[in-house]
């Protein structure tokens, strides 16, 4: 049990009437990390320092009656490749080990305007490469349901800690299924936004037309908090959409009757494991029972969406990374013999398997005379999956399916073949490609590891994803139980 | 060496610094010559997790040099990253324009030898510029990041350049155009012009090209020009021995008037471009264009056309006035000072090109060095006309007024200048000058009409030049003839 089980409304009762104060929460806080974290890894960075301090200065403004923000006093972890000024940020990379940012991310600005106090940085997949972990280049985080396998990646730090009940909420970025697919596996709430709806300012970018930052949250309740706080354009992302935020929490209402729910064929195939079939449309008919309707649909181009996604991420994430040169920040080599060694050193010495894999890739995919057959294809291909969804959002709501294939796998299990690795983010990448919301919520358990269901939404209906998911959170028990650490 | 049996082919690849307040993708000053590195921020540095923000107004110059071009202007043109390694590059690419370039298919008109060509403009595209390095003996490279991030056009013409003296002509007329719209200071020696040029040379008559040379670190009009007679040399004399130029990029050494080999093609650089996800493409729809259109002024060449037919001022003139948006607009600030702009325009113009700019070119200065305003320049030539100085004395009055700024009048009035034509005045000097120089007089009288000039002079010299020479002359002659 931890205070944060009393939930977001029961916490801000509690402060308000002085039962209650941030210090105490924040300290709880860092003693769960300091009691949990021994086995979980899911902190790169933790600031006791800077969280007491924010915690003192949020206690004197309770005092002082001042007015206070959405996610006051709530203890959060935010992702290691979301730039905080002062505070380490290493992308779980070595290249970064030393690196102190001179800003803070937008979504970090957000976050404290919103009065919550971040208490460290997390773990994941170096330069959010990976969809188990494996690849930060300090150590692997391990799931809080079973210690002996991955919690997901990239963002499996911020699902994790969560998990945990290490902190109350988080952030992660999601470029092909990193906050959705360890959400699955964690258990818990995790929310990608519509590309543009956050702002990408101070996220070190992996690819820049995916990548996007959204909260990893116990309740959908949670999420739709932390969401109205970082969502909205900022005039630093020339990529953040410039529309109105609605109201995402009085969007909770718990009524779905009459929604038209898609359910796709290709998501419920081969490769799927079949008790997170099972789950999933379990989850479906619970739908049904509280009043949507469903029907099978088929997203054609789904088969194509790996490929393309891994040219076109891989792409951007070549010309990304190369600001990662030995230079200006970060680790340089000692003694190179002249320029290009200074590159070729540093790069060599300073990236991980993972990402020199995906640099190579991407470099050749650009390359003069494979540029049209590779990297030109893969962009028609993502027309192509947009209008997929485009065609289905014509008569439907949402779509619904499951979030990852299978449930958590063992560590070390799927490290000597990367193509299987990159199969576990089959069913988000399509969704990354679109653009288009999606959540990843508890539905079930499959031999004691959680299942996460997947609801997608159309562009900027976000409010239709969160109250699909928080009538159906409503409805069952799922995202009561907690791990036994 | 047998140059003449080949012809020569030449495209320039011209850099132009738009001179906007703040950088092209961040809001750090442009500002030439602050300490290294006090104009950067996150986002010009390369930090991890920065996006660059396009500054409108880099789009607005860009679009504005382009249609001075006389290019097509891009409906929507979008940015694509240029990927190379290299320290003045923080980001390791540089953000730049491929597919989509701001215009196309321009042209300007060059005159030389007194023929004008036409030469076309493949492309005109706005990219930010690099950092400076500076290689030092002890202390390692240097890398000052205040020029990253400032807004270039770079400008690439057809391959229609046929000899270095085109080619110099091509980029004083690209510098007087740019200078027109305002969009630049191009200055080559601070850097806001800049020219690589692509040369080959092939046998008179043959369609083919021939294997260029990229020539690169010509830092002036003249190099320019220097590099490239070089180079149209070496080649020729390569060819002459039977042997095939290289593909190769070349460095111009200005101290010792050679080219160098810098890199060969094989080491040339797969830039892989793509678009950049971080930026969304630019409208430039045909409100902004209209409005952008209206604001770009009376370019040289119809200035030129201009001054030919209302003020009939020589083709020379015209040619070297109009070269220069400031020298123009003293001319014609000048003009508004005057009463008969028709007919002193002449004079005007030879003030400018006469002790103007051999004043300038003296001191080494720019026209903006001087006090000099177009109001004191017609004023100036009114005096003349006016007969309220002599032209002798003019000159001396010129010259206090580029250096002082003083109005003429005032000049005049101070130092006691003004023309003396008052007759009786004049005329007691004549009477003294003839009584003094008999030996002349007699002359006059026998016939030698030349002896008059020396009595002239001599009346000039006891007035300190301020005798009104007209009335000299007249009072003079009335008096031997009388």
């Amino acid at each position: 049990m931890t205070l944060f089980d009393l939930g977001l409304r029961e916490i801000h009762n509690r402060l308000h009437a002085g039962e209650l104060s941030v210090t105490e929460l924040v300290k709880d806080s860092l003693q769960k990390i300091g009691e949990r974290d021994e086995k979980v890894k899911a902190f790169l960075t933790v600031d006791e320092e800077g969280a007491l301090a924010s915690a003192a200065r949020l206690d004197d403004k309770l005092a002082g009656g001042g007015e206070r923000g959405l996610l006051f006093g709530l203890p959060a972890g935010v992702k290691d490749n979301i730039v905080t000024e002062g505070l380490r940020t290493t992308c779980a990379s070595q290249f970064l080990r030393n690196f102190d940012p001179v800003y803070d991310a937008t979504v970090v600005k957000k976050l404290r305007a919103a009065d919550s106090v971040t208490v460290g940085k997390l773990n994941m997949d170096e330069f959010a490469m990976g969809g188990s972990n494996e690849n930060s280049s300090f150590y692997p985080v391990r799931n809080p349901w079973n210690t002996d396998r991955v919690p997901g990646g990239s963002s499996g730090g911020s699902a994790a800690a969560v998990a945990a009940g290490e902190v109350y909420f988080s952030l992660g970025s999601d470029t092909g299924g990193s906050i959705r697919q360890p959400a699955s596996y964690c258990g818990v709430v995790g929310l990608k936004p519509t590309y543009g709806l956050v702002s990408r300012f101070g996220l070190v970018a992996f690819a820049s037309s995916l990548d996007q930052i959204g909260p990893v949250t116990r309740t959908v309740e949670d999420s739709a908090y932390v969401l109205q706080a970082i969502a909205g354009h900022d005039d630093r992302d020339s990529t953040s959409a410039n529309v109105d935020v609605p109201d995402y929490v009085s969007s909770l209402t718990g009524d779905i009757k009459g929604l038209r729910i898609a359910v796709p064929a290709e998501y419920m195939g081969e490769g799927v494991d079949p008790q997170v079939k099972e789950s999933v449309m379990a989850a479906v008919r619970q739908l049904e029972s509280l009043g949507a309707t469903w029907e099978e649909v088929s997203l054609p181009h789904t088969e194509y969406a790996l490929a393309a996604y891994y040219l076109l991420s891989s792409s951007e994430a070549s010309s990304n990374l190369a600001r990662f040169d030995g230079v200006r920040y970060g680790v340089r080599a000692d003694n190179p013999d002249n320029l290009l060694d200074l590159y070729l050193k540093s790069r060599s010495e300073g990236f991980g398997d993972e990402v020199k894999r995906r640099i190579m890739l991407g470099t050749y995919a650009l390359s003069s005379g494979y540029y049209d057959a590779y990297y030109l294809k893969a962009q028609k291909v993502r027309t192509l999956i947009k209008r997929d969804f485009d065609n289905v959002f014509e008569k439907f709501d949402v779509i619904v399916g499951p979030t990852a294939p299978t449930t958590a796998f063992a560590i070390g299990s799927q490290t000597d073949d990367p193509l299987t690795m990159y199969l576990n983010d089959i069913l988000t990448i399509p969704v990354s490609l679109a653009g288009v919301p999606a959540i990843s919520i508890p539905c079930g358990f499959a031999d004691g590891m959680p299942v996460g269901l997947q609801i997608i939404g159309k562009p900027f209906d976000e409010q239709t994803v969160l109250r699909v998911s928080h009538a159906f959170e409503q409805s069952t028990d799922h995202h009561k139980r907690r791990p036994q650490l | 060496m047998s140059t003449t049996s080949y012809e020569t082919v030449i495209g320039l690849e011209v850099h132009v610094e738009l001179h906007t307040k703040t950088k092209i993708f961040c809001g750090c000053s442009t500002e030439f010559g602050a300490p290294a590195n006090t104009h950067t921020c996150p986002v010009c540095l390369g930090h991890p997790g920065v996006l660059p923000v396009l500054n409108r107004q880099a789009v607005e110059y860009a679009v504005k040099a382009a249609m001075a071009l006389n290019c097509r202007i891009a409906d929507i043109s979008h940015f694509d990253r240029k990927n190379y390694f290299y320290p003045d590059s923080p980001k390791a690419y540089q953000i730049s324009q491929a597919a989509r370039p701001i215009g196309e298919h321009g042209w300007i008109d060059i005159e030389v030898g007194g023929k004008t060509k036409r030469i076309g403009i493949t492309r005109l595209h706005l990219e930010e510029d690099a950092g400076k390095l500076t290689h030092t003996s002890g202390f390692g490279s240097l890398v000052d990041f205040n020029r990253v991030g400032t807004p270039l056009v770079e400008i690439v013409s057809e391959p229609e350049i046929s000899s270095p003296e085109e080619a110099r002509a091509y980029l004083e007329k690209m510098r007087s155009i740019m200078q027109y719209c305002e969009v630049s200071d191009v200055k080559m020696e601070e850097g806001s012009l800049r020219c690589d040029a692509n040369i080959s040379i092939r046998p008179r008559g043959q369609a083919e090209f021939g294997i260029r040379a990229e020539l690169k670190n010509m830092n002036s009009f003249r190099g320019v020009q220097r590099g490239l007679e070089y180079e149209e040399v070496r080649q020729a004399e390569i060819l002459d021995e039977g042997g095939t130029v290289i593909q190769e990029t070349r460095r111009w050494d200005e101290g010792k008037g050679q080219t160098f080999s810098m890199r060969g093609k094989e080491e040339a650089h797969d830039y892989r471009y793509f678009p950049d996800p971080d930026l969304v493409p630019v409208e430039i729809g045909a409100d902004w264009q209209e409005r952008i259109r209206a604001g770009i002024p009376e370019l040289p060449d119809a200035r030129r056309a201009r001054y030919a037919s209302d003020y009939e001022l020589p083709a020379y003139d015209a040619q070297v006035i109009t070269s220069s948006k400031p020298l123009a607009d003293l001319f014609e600030e000048s003009l508004n000072h005057i009463q008969d702009a028709r007919s002193d325009a002449k004079s005007v113009s030879n003030w400018i090109m006469g002790d103007l700019l051999g004043y300038l070119n003296t001191n080494g200065l720019e026209l903006n060095a001087v006090p000099l305003t177009g109001q004191g320049l017609g004023e100036l030539v009114g005096l003349i006309g006016k007969g309220t100085v002599s032209s002798k004395i003019a000159k001396t009055v010129f010259k206090e007024m580029l250096e002082s700024g003083k109005r003429p009048q005032q000049i005049v009035e101070e130092q006691g200048l003004v023309q003396i034509s008052d007759e009786g005045a004049i005329k007691a000097i004549v009477v003294e000058v003839v009584a003094a120089n008999p030996q002349s007089v007699e002359d006059y009288r026998a016939g030698k009409d030349k002896a008059i000039g020396f009595l002239v002079g001599q009346v000039m010299k006891q007035s300190k030049g301020k005798a009104n020479p007209g009335l000299v002359n007249k009072l003079l002659v009335e008096l031997l003839k009388g």
